[in-house]
């Protein structure tokens, strides 16, 4: 596993700048906010720099055990490693992994489509949402080899900055963030939250469970309560959600 | 989180046999729970047994006019099944009242029935905990125990039973359907699946080492008017405080049984002879040596209430 210990020095708290990849803005003339971040974190030290290092000494230069990336020393690693191949939007790529990566880290880490955003890693927040085969999951809480042959949607594979998804408009319409760092979880959700209502699935606050679901602003509000907005944009995702819906909220 | 060997499984009896010979095996299935548990160190096996190959995933009628789950069906599939909707009704409602929509894309049938307890001193690895560390003592019976059980409790563990599937399939008298590492298989009643703590809270279910579940069945359905009604700190995406599962007849007859109070679904058939006689009288019985702890004596007049709102919704 082409670990560096780069996961160990990643800003505690989102960003208060809009994400790039999560708006519908052109691309950034100068540094990116990811380079520039890269640039200034572990006290002066670049990431660049400690992967020049090699991953022990690197370590070792932040005051880390040199099993500090990956839990153990004594790791046989060729057990401890698989071969999965994924497709992610549209395209088909073969990883050794560690056993351990996360669907999310191996998205976010060694595809370095960091759309999908980490927050709390434990299925809480909802910013990792994913689509597997057309499912939203929390990408977060499911290992990257046991998506073999399966199909994964990120948020980059919804639609680009020239030809956005119905969605990504609709959120920009409606101001549906302010940060940005839980919308492309909230987009991903919100896209799956409309098919799993056409396809009838109830909810907790859906009355008769022998009718099919419509998609009123209650049942947005209840389907989406899996994605956290710090900001506060839960009235605005609602009525984005709506128009996508072709209803008003 | 710990290194671990990885394996899919491509029948049931290879997947348990698996588990029952690698020292620190566990199976993975929708992993909603375990790697949530994997990461904190909380659980640390040392080899996960994939079962998502198993063909497990099936929703099929039984000849006496039941229904089989397949292991692997997940919670949404199971809770949006046409027959599901229309003749357990109060399954599905349990089902969508627990979790967020992701986790319930991807956490399965016998996943659910297996998750751990949420207490917050068996999250903490920093305290004590029997359940995690046998011997090592509970820190929530002198400490926060709000949301803790107010019976069936022991002096070793006071957590709670998270799951609001298994209150309605412990209300419906399911039955697990498992496979043991030497290929045999066996049934078992849904009351006899989840234990009380006692003095080994780290045993929760009567499973064997690698006994594997293949699926769970529901007997014919009971008409009347189901219900699952879940009191909760906010209106989504939390554990119950109290959750009652009800199936009510026109007379006013039924069965009920309340999550978030017990180690296991709490159901005592007993109780359900005095249905018609209000949720006064059921309560009574059904919590009859309650032991509540400092902070959660409220969980006893909570679900007298709640079984009194589920009664009133029921005469409509």
């Amino acid at each position: 596993m082409q670990d560096d210990g780069s996961e160990y020095f990643a800003p505690p708290v989102p960003p208060a700048a809009k994400s790039e990849e999560a708006t519908a803005e052109p691309p950034m003339v100068g540094p990116t906010r990811r380079a520039f971040l890269a640039q200034t974190i572990a006290g002066g030290l670049t990431l660049a720099a400690l992967e020049a290092l090699g991953p022990e000494a690197a370590l070792a230069e932040l005051g880390l055990p040199p099993d500090a990336a990956t839990g153990s020393a004594s790791v046989a690693a060729a057990e401890h490693t698989a071969r999965v191949t994924l497709t992610v939007n549209g395209t088909a790529h073969t990883l050794d992994l560690d056993t351990r990566v996360s669907l999310l880290d191996a998205l976010r880490e060694h595809l370095k489509l960091t759309g999908t955003k980490k927050g709390c890693d434990h299925g809480q927040c909802g910013a990792c949402t994913v689509l597997v085969n057309g499912t939203r999951i929390n990408s977060c809480l499911t290992f990257a080899v046991m998506h073999e042959g399966h199909n994964v949607t990120t948020i980059e594979g919804l639609g680009t900055p020239a030809q956005l998804h119905p969605m990504q408009a609709a959120f920009v319409k409606y101001d549906g963030f302010q940060c940005g760092y839980c919308t492309p979880g909230q987009i991903c959700s919100a896209v799956a939250v409309l098919d799993e209502i056409k396809a009838g699935i109830p909810s907790n606050v859906t009355e008769d469970f022998t009718a099919r679901p419509r998609a009123t602003n209650i049942e947005m509000r209840e389907r989406m309560s899996g994605n956290i907005c710090r900001c506060g944009a839960y009235s605005n995702i609602a009525e984005a959600m709506a128009e996508v819906a072709g209803r008003s909220a | 989180m710990r290194p671990f060997s990885y394996q899919r499984a491509k029948t049931p009896a290879e997947a348990a046999a698996a588990v029952a010979r690698t020292p620190g095996a566990k199976f993975i299935a929708g992993g909603t729970n375990l790697l949530d548990l994997m990461k904190l160190q909380i659980e640390t096996p040392t080899h996960l047994v994939d079962v998502q190959d198993l063909k497990l995933d099936k929703i099929e009628a039984t000849p006496d006019g039941g229904l089989r789950i397949g292991a692997l069906v997940t919670n949404t599939t199971l809770a949006a099944h046409e027959r599901v909707r229309r003749d357990y009704g109060v399954l599905s409602r349990a089902i969508v009242a627990g979790a967020s929509g992701q986790l319930r894309n991807k956490a399965t049938t016998a996943g659910n029935l297996l998750q751990r307890t949420r207490c917050p001193y068996f999250y903490d690895t920093a305290m004590p905990c029997n359940k995690r560390v046998p011997g090592s003592g509970c820190a929530a019976i002198s400490g926060y125990n709000r949301p803790h059980a107010i019976i069936g409790s022991s002096d070793a563990c006071i957590a709670t039973n998270p799951s609001d599937m298994a209150v309605a399939m412990r209300l419906l008298d399911a039955k697990v359907e498992t496979v043991r590492p030497n290929g045999s298989s066996r049934v078992l009643p849904i009351a006899d699946f989840h234990r009380l703590p006692g003095k080994t809270p780290q045993v929760e279910t009567n499973l064997a080492p690698g006994e594997l579940i293949t699926s769970v069945t529901l007997p014919k359905p009971l008409g009347g008017t189901h219900l699952y009604h879940k009191v909760r700190d906010r209106a989504s995406y939390a554990f119950a405080l109290v959750s009652v599962a009800a199936v009510i007849q026109r007379d006013g007859s039924g069965r009920v049984a309340v999550g978030g109070i017990a180690h296991k679904p709490w159901r005592v058939e007993a109780a359900e002879a005095a249905m018609r006689r209000g949720a006064k009288a059921v309560a009574q019985r059904l919590l009859a040596g309650a032991r509540p702890m400092r902070d959660n004596a409220f969980k006893i007049p909570l679900v007298e209430r709640t079984l009194a709102a589920v009664m009133s919704e029921a005469r409509g």
